[in-house]
């Protein structure tokens, strides 16, 4: 689960991590007091202006501001709540902006140059250990630094056994190039920085940048939390920050179904049991001329109920010119979901695609019986290839 | 032969008594699994399907020598659970859970490094050695004896193969289904190995999927040292980079765990990559005679 940039620092803060301030506002007026508050919080003459979507780039995109007076604030604020903020990462159709962090400025002039780092915490796949990944190249895309100099990136690898340990945060703050009142700070944010994002099972922590002030303060000015949904269990309150406003339509209604759906730009719809199947079957869709219009696993529960509602969310996408079902039987019998499709065709009525059925495993012959004695327009096969090539004849 | 579990393997169900475990015990007994007993703590003394019930896996390990676990304990407890079995001396644990927060996996990895367990899983559909023994909730009739060892990521996409492996008259030895979280016990590597060193088996099918390095690794040992002929297929072309695909670990995060990658990997490694999972069964058929 992703959270904003005002709940990450929200919960990093709560565990002694210092962060750029920043109260949320809803509109230009609430973004007015906001700042006035700020400053008597933090003495800031300027503030920052920052769009709140689950989205990197917002800066590019104009989502981001400098603000030098309370009626800057208010215009910029009144500017950004509402647009369609477009980024890298929100493709072209962008998302609705609806509400801002206003934040400190944190870029003040002072004794020292200001510098910026990359910091991320996340697991090593190849090793099962936690990593903290980080850069002397802050305020840049990592994917780019990691492309074009990747000698820049360190990586310091945290054995379970002892968690963090303070050589390694040490380490840290020297590669970095810090020294004196800044490296300590810097290690004590690499500590509070590490127990936060185990005490938050957390499946990412991204701080980018990390800033070293003019006065040689370590804090983090934006955060990009990435939460493990399989322990949001313990964590009821991070669980109630989710934003379904982010999330797309679909999937939040197929969620309520316990259907595991991705929506996607293609003409070709599916459902599928099983998650690996599923990949396997938009890659047959793609291999047949058409392109995946979602990803969709019903998971071990295909019956009328679930197969009505996939049915029903797939349609709601008007491109959608077929739907491929596939369905191995394990512990789920084929005529059971034949049944299902019959009942979910019938109580949906009108479908204009053709429908493709692909049933293999327990009573998969029982099943496409069924089908074909229904009456209905469904098209029914038995093996991959089948399915494959009645996709390409729709396509 | 076989790999990990064979007709002798004595095998403990961790969950016994809760519906799942239930439900997948009769059938692994309906497929001649030797299941043995089961543990569901506080009811130990029971019996659940005419087998006893244990509260602990040490009192199970002990009162009938079980050297085979398999796990249907929900999420909360299930990194206990696997931990509790490899520390009463059970050789593979089968952990069936899908859900387990990954923070737990990063201590049962830790903990079990220097214990003699194999850990297969978890979020896996378990292992089988065809028409011997099922640790799994596989259905069963579609497997065949013959000398075929599968090794896969997925549930449904392990059926689909061995569906088709059955019909081309190859069979199967053994299909282990690995499992698709982040961090899992068995790798694609571990399973190759034991598939190279194992007599019967003639070819190897490895199915992964996008995310992580495990094909990764696996096509750099194969290069090197594996005698059979292997047939790879990776799910995910089309899958978008970020978004997770249903499996916790199927995510795109950079350039080189995109299923494209992961063949052009596999591929240079003499690994015989089929871009449609339907190619499979006839692939190998072409290579195993």
């Amino acid at each position: 689960m992703n959270l904003h940039e005002y709940q990450g620092k929200g919960i990093l803060k709560s565990f002694g991590v210092r962060i750029q301030e920043g109260i949320v506002a809803d509109t230009a007026e609430e973004a007015v007091e906001a700042a006035k508050k700020l400053t008597e919080q933090t003495g800031t003459s300027w503030w920052v202006v920052k769009a709140q979507i689950h989205a990197g780039g917002r800066g590019k995109g104009g989502g981001v501001k400098l603000a030098k007076s309370l009626e800057e604030v208010k215009e910029i604020a009144g500017q950004i709540i509402g647009m369609q903020l477009v980024t890298h990462q929100t493709g072209p159709v962008g998302k609705k902006v609806s509400k801002v962090l206003v934040a400190q400025d944190v870029y003040y002039p002072g004794e020292s140059e200001t510098s910026e780092f990359y910091m991320g915490v996340l697991l090593n796949r190849a090793t099962g250990r936690n990593i903290i990944m980080y850069s002397t190249e802050g305020g840049m895309d990592i994917e780019t630094v990691a492309e074009k100099t990747p000698e820049l990136i360190y990586k310091e690898e945290i054995d379970p056994k002892t968690g963090l340990l303070p050589f390694q945060a040490r380490k840290i703050a020297f590669n970095l190039g810090l020294e004196g009142q800044a490296n300590k700070e810097m290690v004590k944010f690499v500590s509070a920085l590490y127990k936060a994002y185990e005490a938050t099972d957390s499946a990412m922590f991204e701080i980018n940048p990390v800033l070293k002030t003019s006065d040689n303060k370590i804090l983090a000015v934006d955060s990009k939390v990435n939460l493990d949904d399989n322990a949001l269990y313990r964590h009821k309150d991070y669980a109630a920050m989710r934003d379904v406003t982010e999330e797309d339509p679909a999937e939040v209604e197929a969620g309520e179904y316990d259907l595991n759906f991705i929506k996607l730009d293609g003409d070709v719809g599916c459902m599928v049991n099983g998650a690996g199947l599923a990949m396997a079957t938009m890659d047959i869709i793609k291999q047949s001329g058409g392109s995946p219009a979602n990803f969709l696993d019903v998971g071990g529960s295909a019956n009328a109920t679930t197969v009505e509602a996939g049915f029903r969310i797939i349609l709601q996408d008007d491109s959608v010119k077929a739907i491929l079902l596939n369905i191995f039987g394990g512990i789920v019998r084929c005529d059971r979901v034949a049944q299902g499709v019959v009942d979910a065709y019938k109580s949906i009525g009108n479908i204009k695609i053709p429908i493709i059925v692909r049933l293999q495993g327990t009573n998969a012959e029982e099943g496409a019986e069924l089908i074909k004695n229904s009456g209905l327009e469904v098209q029914s096969a038995i093996t991959l290839q089948e399915a494959a090539d009645l996709v390409k004849a729709c396509v | 032969m076989s790999v990990l579990i064979n007709k002798d393997s004595k095998i403990i169900v961790q969950g016994f008594t809760g519906s799942e475990g239930t439900f997948h015990s009769g059938q692994m007994l309906e497929y001649g699994t030797n299941v043995v007993g089961g543990v569901t703590p506080g009811k130990g003394g029971k019996t659940n399907l005419d087998k006893p019930v244990f509260n602990t896996v040490a009192d199970a390990v002990k009162e009938t020598d079980a050297d085979v676990s398999i796990i249907f304990v929900p999420p909360p407890f299930a990194a206990d659970a696997i931990m509790e079995a490899a520390e009463a001396g059970i050789k593979v644990i089968v952990c069936i859970t899908e859900g387990i927060p990954t923070s737990d996996m990063v201590k049962v990895k830790e903990y079990l490094t220097d214990k003699e367990s194999t850990l297969i899983g978890p979020n896996c559909p378990g292992i089988i050695t065809a028409e011997e023994c099922k640790v799994g909730i596989m259905p069963g009739f579609i497997f065949q004896k013959g000398s075929i060892g599968i090794v896969s990521k997925s549930g449904t996409l392990t059926y689909e193969a061995v569906d088709q492996i059955t019909k081309v008259g190859l069979g199967q030895t053994t299909a282990i289904g690995i499992g698709g979280d982040p961090i899992i016990g068995t790798s694609t590597l571990d399973a190759v190995k034991l598939f190279e060193a194992d007599p019967e088996t003639k070819g190897i099918v490895l199915i992964g999927e996008i995310g992580g390095n495990m094909e990764a690794e696996a096509a750099a040992w194969i290069k090197e040292n594996c005698t059979k002929p292997v047939v790879g297929f990776i799910a995910g072309e089309t899958a978008p980079k970020g978004k997770r695909m249903g499996h916790a670990g199927a995510i795109v995060g950079g350039s080189d765990d995109t299923a494209q990658a992961k063949k052009r990997i596999l591929s240079e490694a003499g690994v015989h990559v089929v871009d449609s999972p339907a190619d499979i069964g006839a692939k190998m058929a072409e290579l195993v005679k």
